[in-house]
């Protein structure tokens, strides 16, 4: 009997010490998020000014400037991104929600995810041995491209996914009314899935605009404005990297500046799109 | 069938080809013009990304093609990195790819699992919410953002705290902890790493045990079996081959990962002696060398680097994705 109250005390203490194990990795997780958040903060915000936001980047080793140049091509080639991108991307979320369960649909899905998993320097590559190879220069275009091939498979699983939690008996209430499919599809189940999707593509585009790989070879960056899309383009996350490994102190202080100015957008819009939107079927 | 089958078109193609127009024409969304071109349009949209992922693997490997020609499997095993002399082998950026991501998984693993097992089996909703959201934050900060903070905090830090005593203590005994700690380092690439692809390990692992039965559960817990036991000896042998397919996911993400880890692991193309010097990865001599790469066959060189870098991770995608889809799968069935 005592021994049997024993072996459950045992089992109670392992189980407790094993759980708050799990708890510490979860705390030990979330420490480095705020020691990231913290130091950028610190180092970031005494360097941001509004030169930052309005200047061209200063000559090597001059103190000052700017990135308003990088800032303005990063949303040039996420506007292309989107552009590009998001019809094909959206359309063919709804081939994949609509025809479940076939066969293509299943592999359509799994290329996606495999898609989702190539590395964007490899991206990068492709982009150029395909489009800066034939343009034979360097552009906000090939840039913009790699970024939609990122955007692609992200945005086309996300709108399947809040397609499928539209109730079926919504789209089904449609053709019975005598609607055709496609209205039914552009005037009944989109719009019912409009705030899911939404959330999907933006959270997407935040992901994009902070990608430096895929841009490398593309559009290569450039240190004076350009608004031409078949020309050189400077973007953030490039300006970023170019002042982190180099070996200047203001710079230094710029790139903490840059990855102020980035993180605050991507997590504004993770933010957002988390808590203002949500699709009306989604569990809450 | 009938309405397709126009006297016309009917004599056209015979038998078989027929059948399988009609069958197109049928899938196609029915008699409805406009229908069938909606249906269209979603499948071309559809079928650009199978059209678009094999034209990645065919450019990419075509533009390859003149470094296998000249190296052949010898590419794989060489040491040799010299633009100049024109001969290229891979071996440093694959040891050191494969050595930087295995500890990063060894590291991120075990955190990331028990991330996931507190977030579905403990903490209560008021918890779990923010610590999932704090986690997926994590998974949003951009890549060149972990490199600068990897820089100028995290490898500074680590070579005074972390590298520094090891080899102290254990440089002269262990090859692979010998010094000199320089700081950047394939440890350094490792941990830096190991923080970048825990939350994504953890966001599919949580999925993988959502998606298990409540039953499989019940039936523990209503056999006297503690929370830990439930978790241990129930939910989690049901969920396994999830949880290994995230943990490749995650080992997918790490061999890719590309700018954190050029800013952190030194850049030196020799094959690494000790973790605790400088390496360097497929992924971040691309990075380095892509943009300067002169002459033909050192462009082609970089290009094979990135062919390989393309396939292991295609397969290691792959083979993940099916893992994960079998749980869904099953814990549907159950």
């Amino acid at each position: 009997m005592s021994a049997d109250a024993a072996r459950a005390t045992r089992r109670r203490i392992l189980s407790a010490t094993m759980l708050a194990l799990t708890g510490v990795a979860a705390v030990a997780t979330i420490i480095p998020l705020l020691l990231i958040l913290s130091h950028l903060l610190r180092m970031g915000i005494g360097a941001l000014d509004l030169a930052f936001f309005t200047h061209l980047p200063a000559p090597p080793g001059e103190v000052g400037g700017g990135v308003a140049n990088a800032i303005v091509g990063s949303a040039i080639m996420v506007g292309l991104a989107a552009l590009i991108g998001l019809p094909t991307a959206i359309g063919a979320g709804l081939f994949l929600a609509e025809r479940d369960g076939s066969r293509l649909a299943t592999a359509v899905r799994f290329v996606a995810d495999v898609m989702n998993g190539i590395p964007s320097i490899v991206v990068g590559i492709f982009v150029w041995a395909w489009i800066v190879v034939a343009m034979q220069r360097f552009s906000a275009l090939a840039g913009g491209v790699a970024l939609a091939i990122m955007l692609l498979p992200m945005v086309a699983r996300t709108t399947e996914e809040m397609v499928r939690l539209v109730p079926r008996e919504l789209g089904e209430g449609g053709i019975a009314l005598g609607l055709t499919r496609w209205r039914t599809t552009l005037g009944i189940v989109l719009p019912a899935a409009r705030s899911g999707i939404l959330t999907g593509v933006l959270v997407s585009l935040a992901r994009i605009a902070g990608e430096t790989a895929p841009l490398l070879f593309t559009a290569l960056g450039n240190n004076f404005w350009q608004l031409r899309v078949d020309r050189p383009t400077a973007a953030l996350p490039l300006q970023i990297f170019q002042y982190a490994i180099s070996p200047y102190e203001d710079w230094h202080r710029q790139a903490w500046a840059g990855a102020l100015v980035l993180i605050a957008i991507v997590l504004a819009v993770s933010i957002a799109a988390r808590l203002l939107i949500r699709s009306p079927f989604q569990e809450r | 069938m009938a309405p397709y089958a126009s006297p016309d078109r009917a004599a056209a193609p015979p038998g078989v080809a027929r059948r399988a127009l009609a069958r197109l024409a049928r899938a196609l969304g029915g008699g409805n013009v406009a229908d069938r071109g909606y249906a269209l349009v979603v499948l071309a949209a559809a079928l650009v990304l199978p059209v678009l992922f094999g034209f990645i693997i065919v450019r990419v490997g075509a533009a390859a093609w003149p470094a296998v020609r000249a190296f052949g499997a010898g590419f794989l095993t060489s040491t040799a990195w010299d633009p100049v002399a024109g001969r290229f082998g891979a071996l440093p950026f694959v040891v050191g790819t494969l050595a930087s991501s295995l500890l990063a998984l060894a590291v991120a693993f075990p955190l990331a699992l028990g991330l996931s097992i507190f977030l579905t089996e403990l903490a209560p909703r008021w918890l779990a919410v923010p610590v999932a959201f704090a986690t997926d934050l994590l998974a949003a900060i951009p890549s060149v953002v972990y490199g600068l903070w990897g820089i100028f905090v995290l490898v500074p830090w680590l070579r005074v705290h972390v590298e520094q005593p090891v080899v102290a203590r254990f440089g002269d005994a262990v090859p692979l902890l010998a010094g000199p700690a320089y700081g950047v380092s394939i440890f350094a690439a490792g941990v830096l790493l190991a923080l970048m692809i825990v939350p994504f390990i953890a966001a599919v692992s949580r999925e993988v045990l959502t998606a298990v039965p409540r039953t499989q559960r019940e039936a523990a817990l209503a056999l006297g079996a503690t929370r830990w036991e439930t978790t241990w000896k129930s939910v989690l042998p049901f969920a396994l081959p999830g949880i290994v397919g995230a943990a490749i996911l995650g080992l997918g993400r790490a061999l890719g990962e590309t700018m954190a880890v050029t800013m952190v692991i030194g850049n030196r193309p020799e094959v690494p002696r000790s973790i605790f010097h400088p390496g360097y990865t497929l992924a971040s001599v691309l990075a380095n060398e892509f943009a300067e790469a002169s002459g033909d066959l050192y462009l082609a060189s970089l290009m094979a680097i990135g062919f390989i870098l393309l396939g292991v991770t295609v397969v290691v995608n792959a083979l993940a994705r099916l893992l994960v889809w079998y749980v869904a799968r099953r814990g549907r069935a159950a």
